[in-house]
């Protein structure tokens, strides 16, 4: 059976198991008729244009695995920030683990999707902000949408802010041959309030999943939220991360998105700025090898005057991978005095990788400074030349010009152990140990 | 302040078309409507051999099945193509009259549009091939050129004098089932211009043709071919104006520039035609595709001042095909009041040691949508591709968009690409220090807007700069303080 039609019809058994006289019912019947009429998308969309989920949809996924798949905490400790201490919301194959979490309702809710979509106490949140910026359209979203169950909820109310940075960790046990995952995250953060949160999806067996995530973001004025994505999956995990993020006057939303891995990712991050003196930055570093596929899509909607946007993507694509970057950013007619920078900068180091980059501008307002920069290019000859003269082998060498390349992206990294850590991954990347950090 | 904002948009709004008249020539005018025998008969009337009436027939099949292309960034009321009539000559032209046999009333058309024949003749040292509506009226310089062996002629001459050229080139740049207007455009092209420069020449003057559009609910559909062969130069000049009409008029040319081993084309275009009103009613429909092939150490350098038409859509494009062949793409798109534009370019890399610069300027005023669209791509095998791209748009006007769409496609490990745009407005303290030095809020406008088309207004040549600098001052002037 197509995929399509798989998830379509298993959408009724999937009601069986909600409350269907809750608010959310609507939302999710609403969702579940979009994506019947629109389908997965395929390469004639523009937005798809290069990248294809024909291979994808080929493959059998389960949808609702078997409950309670246990795993150790000594066989996942590597994929946590153990070296610090977290709120940790863990799933194991969609399921919430107990066992391996830390949730906290003092102050701040750092909990489950599942507990505030069916407990009265969370009902005027999820009235207010559910499904509310995501997008009614798109139709992986709406596929999200019509199956959203479990996630994280983060609540942070005004002026709060977390004692420590929230971890949310996905793991596929592999139990499953494939695997399809569908959480859904809802975060909002109050006026000047705080918080930072690590994102993470890893798979512990070479199985088939793919995972299409939807975050909401909700950031009121004077808000500060920071997002790290580490994307380092399995040569057969996907992930279609779909984050929406609302802004209000003053806020500040930072998303960092570190891609060394997974079959085929997919990043669509799309900013809407609602208020002004609003600051949106989004940096990616990008390490690819094998047959690896990664596309950052990213859309800055400036509605609102007097607001900021800054976009920093580096990308280093070796052996046959494919990188996309796609950067919209629309100004609309009333948004004066925007700045917009975009920057993409990517180095081809094998004869059978590929880039394929769009910054796009779609600009009404005439008092505004928009620019995009966009290089594709190769590791300095002389640079390399002098570091070898130096007595620093080629690899080392290499490895160091594509450290330094990176440099600017991890800078803005505000966690120093997240930092290490990325830094240990992109030295596994290269192949090389460098003995210091960025 | 000599003048106030206000004044300024009321000036600008009520500037009529300055080129805005209407010849009466009487025309022979094919009925309305498009069909097989339509396409038979324009071959018919044009005599051409048997091979070119089965070529436009396959190219109208062609075009039968296809759609209409929906991509652009642009909005307009689709052309009825069976609305159209796809021939329409001057009456009293007649291929051997000399200039002085010209149609006193073209002469005059021409004399208000400020290109005289004969002044070109004598002193721009320009061959001038001028074509009303779809029949060329006027060839000049012919013998010159043809002592150097260089064919220019309007591309229905070639057909019969040269069809072994035609026959060989024609539709190898821009297939028939390229795209919609291409294949319209294959199908019932009815004149253009053919020229062939041999090995070796380069050509001594800058060949030029100016098209117009005259006949009312006539299309226009120009076929060009230029062929530069062996380590041969030439520089072509295409310029256009239109006389102001109601009713949606299309255009949809095709041109093919080939540029053999150590060639070099360097095509250039002014477009003014008319581009409706201040209320955004009429205007021509621009449907162009223009692309060059080079081959090795080949060059073919792109120049186009865009400031007319109600709707754009046009992509020079260069597919550099040789090794070490250079492409280049220089264009100022100025849209005003409710003008559309989707313009931009593709630079194709296949070669080794290819380079290709693009520079496009975009200014918008009014309620104009402008944008930019262009593709790089380097292939698997092009070794050692330069680019450089630089998209800049200015913004008049809070009421205007610019839009940029650049695709950039890498395959290779040894390509270099820079890509860089920006968007502004003119600053209120560059006006502000203008006005300080005594120089009146417009001329500043002028002042400042040459600069930032400075690097395109300086790769035309030198008649047509002058000229182009005119049209923007006219497209642009007291758009915004």
């Amino acid at each position: 059976m197509e995929l399509k039609d798989k998830l379509v019809s298993s959408f009724i058994a999937f009601e069986d198991n909600v409350d269907v006289e809750h608010s959310v019912h609507d939302i999710r019947t609403e969702a579940i008729k979009n994506f019947e009429a629109k389908g997965f998308p395929t390469k004639k969309e523009e937005a798809w244009k290069y990248t294809s989920l024909n291979n994808l949809r080929k493959i059998d996924f389960s949808l609702f695995p078997k409950t309670e798949n246990t795993i150790e905490y000594k066989d996942v400790k590597q994929y946590f920030l153990h070296e610090i201490d977290t709120y940790k919301i863990v799933f194991v194959d969609g399921v919430y683990s107990s066992y391996l979490s830390e949730t906290t309702h003092d102050g701040v809710d750092i909990c489950l999707m599942s507990a505030a979509l069916t407990k009265d106490m969370y009902k005027p949140v999820i009235d207010v902000y559910f499904n509310k910026v995501a997008s009614k359209d798109e139709s992986l979203t709406t596929l999200n949408t019509a199956f959203s169950k479990e996630g994280a909820y983060i609540y942070i109310p005004k002026n709060k802010m977390p004692k420590k940075p929230i971890e949310i960790l996905h793991f596929s046990t592999g139990n499953e041959a494939s695997l399809l995952l569908q959480p859904r995250n809802l975060v909002v953060v109050e006026e000047n309030a705080e918080v930072q949160i690590i994102e993470r999806h890893q798979s512990l067996t070479d199985n088939n999943v793919l995972t299409n995530a939807v975050t909401e973001v909700f950031a009121a004025d004077n808000a500060i939220v920071d997002i790290y994505k580490l994307q380092n999956d399995n040569a057969n995990a996907s992930l279609i991360d779909n984050t929406y993020i609302d802004q209000k006057n003053k806020s500040v939303v930072k998303v960092h998105t570190f891609s060394f891995g997974g079959k085929l990712t997919r990043n669509n991050l799309n900013f809407y700025q609602n208020g002004e003196y609003i600051d949106s930055i989004m940096k990616g570093v990008t390490i690819l090898g094998e047959k690896q596929h990664v596309d950052h899509h990213t859309l800055v909607h400036h509605i609102e005057p007097n607001c900021e946007s800054h976009q920093d993507y580096k990308g280093i694509y070796g052996e046959s991978s494919t990188g996309v970057f796609n950067g919209k950013i629309i100004v609309d007619k009333i948004a004066q005095k925007t700045n917009a920078f975009q920057q993409n900068n990517n180095i081809l180091i094998s004869d059978k990788a590929t880039i394929n980059t769009k910054p796009q501008l779609e600009i009404f307002a005439d008092d505004v400074k928009c620019s995009h920069g966009c290089t594709i290019g190769q590791l300095d000859e002389d640079a390399l030349f002098y570091l070898q003269s130096r007595g620093i082998p080629i690899k080392e060498a290499r490895a160091l010009l594509m450290y330094a390349f990176a440099n600017n992206v991890l800078e803005s990294v505000r966690i120093p152990e997240l930092k290490s850590r990325i830094n240990a991954l992109i030295a596994n990347k290269l192949g090389v140990s460098l003995g210091f950090d960025l | 302040m000599a003048y106030t904002e206000e004044e300024l948009k009321k000036e600008l709004e009520t500037k009529e078309y300055e080129y805005g008249f209407y010849t009466d020539i009487e025309s022979d005018t094919f009925p309305k409507g498009l069909n097989e025998d339509i396409v038979r008969a324009i071959s018919k009337k044009k005599n051409e051999p048997q091979w070119m009436t089965d070529w436009r027939l396959e190219a109208f099949r062609i075009w039968e099945s296809m759609e209409e292309p929906e991509w652009a960034n642009v909005n307009y009321e689709k052309p009825d193509f069976q609305a159209i009539s796809y021939y329409s000559a001057p009456k009293k032209a007649d291929p051997n009259k000399t200039l002085d046999d010209v149609d006193p009333e073209l002469l005059e058309m021409y004399r208000k549009l400020g290109i005289s024949v004969d002044e070109q003749k004598k002193l721009q040292n320009v061959a001038v091939d001028i074509v009303v509506d779809s029949v060329s009226v006027a060839t000049t310089f012919k013998k010159t050129l043809a002592e150097k062996g260089i064919i220019f002629m309007p591309i229905s001459e070639a057909i019969q004098e040269h069809p072994e050229l035609v026959k060989k080139y024609m539709g190898t740049v821009v297939p028939k089932t390229d795209n919609f207007y291409a294949a319209l455009n294959s199908a019932v092209f009815t004149d253009g211009s053919f020229c062939y420069i041999p090995k070796g020449v380069k050509c001594p003057m800058e060949l030029s043709t100016y098209f117009r559009i005259n006949e009312g609910g006539t299309g226009q559909f120009e076929r060009t071919l230029v062929i530069a062969d062996e380590s041969s130069y030439v520089s072509y000049l295409e310029g256009c104006t239109a006389p102001s009409r109601d009713e949606n008029q299309l255009h949809a040319a095709v041109v093919e520039l080939i540029a053999l081993d150590d060639a070099e084309i360097k095509y250039s275009t002014v477009q003014n035609w008319f581009p409706g009103n201040a209320e955004g009613k009429g205007g021509v429909y621009n449907f162009v595709t223009k692309r060059a092939i080079c081959e090795k150490n080949a060059k073919v350098s792109w120049t186009q001042v865009e400031t007319g038409s109600a709707v754009t859509w046009k992509y020079p494009s260069c597919i550099l095909k040789g090794d070490n062949s250079i492409g280049e793409f220089y264009s100022i798109a100025v849209t005003n009041n409710y003008q559309q534009a989707d313009t931009g370019t593709k630079m194709i890399h296949l070669g080794k040691n290819t380079k290709s610069t693009i520079i496009s300027k975009g200014i918008s005023a009014g309620k104009s949508q402008n944008s930019y669209r262009g593709l790089v791509q380097v292939g698997s095998r092009a070794l050692n591709a330069r680019n450089f791209s630089q998209c800049d748009s200015l913004l008049m006007g809070n009421e205007c968009g610019a839009h940029t769409f650049p695709y950039i496609e890498a395959k290779n490990k040894t390509a270099q690409i820079e890509h860089e745009a920006t968007t502004s407005k003119i600053g209120e303290d560059q006006i502000f220090y203008c006005n300080q030095r005594g120089i009146d809020t417009e001329k500043a406008i002028a002042l400042i807007v040459n600069g930032f088309s400075k690097e395109v207004l300086n790769k035309l040549p030198m008649e047509f700069a002058v000229e182009a600098q005119k049209l923007l001052e006219i497209s642009l002037e007291g758009s915004v303080g």
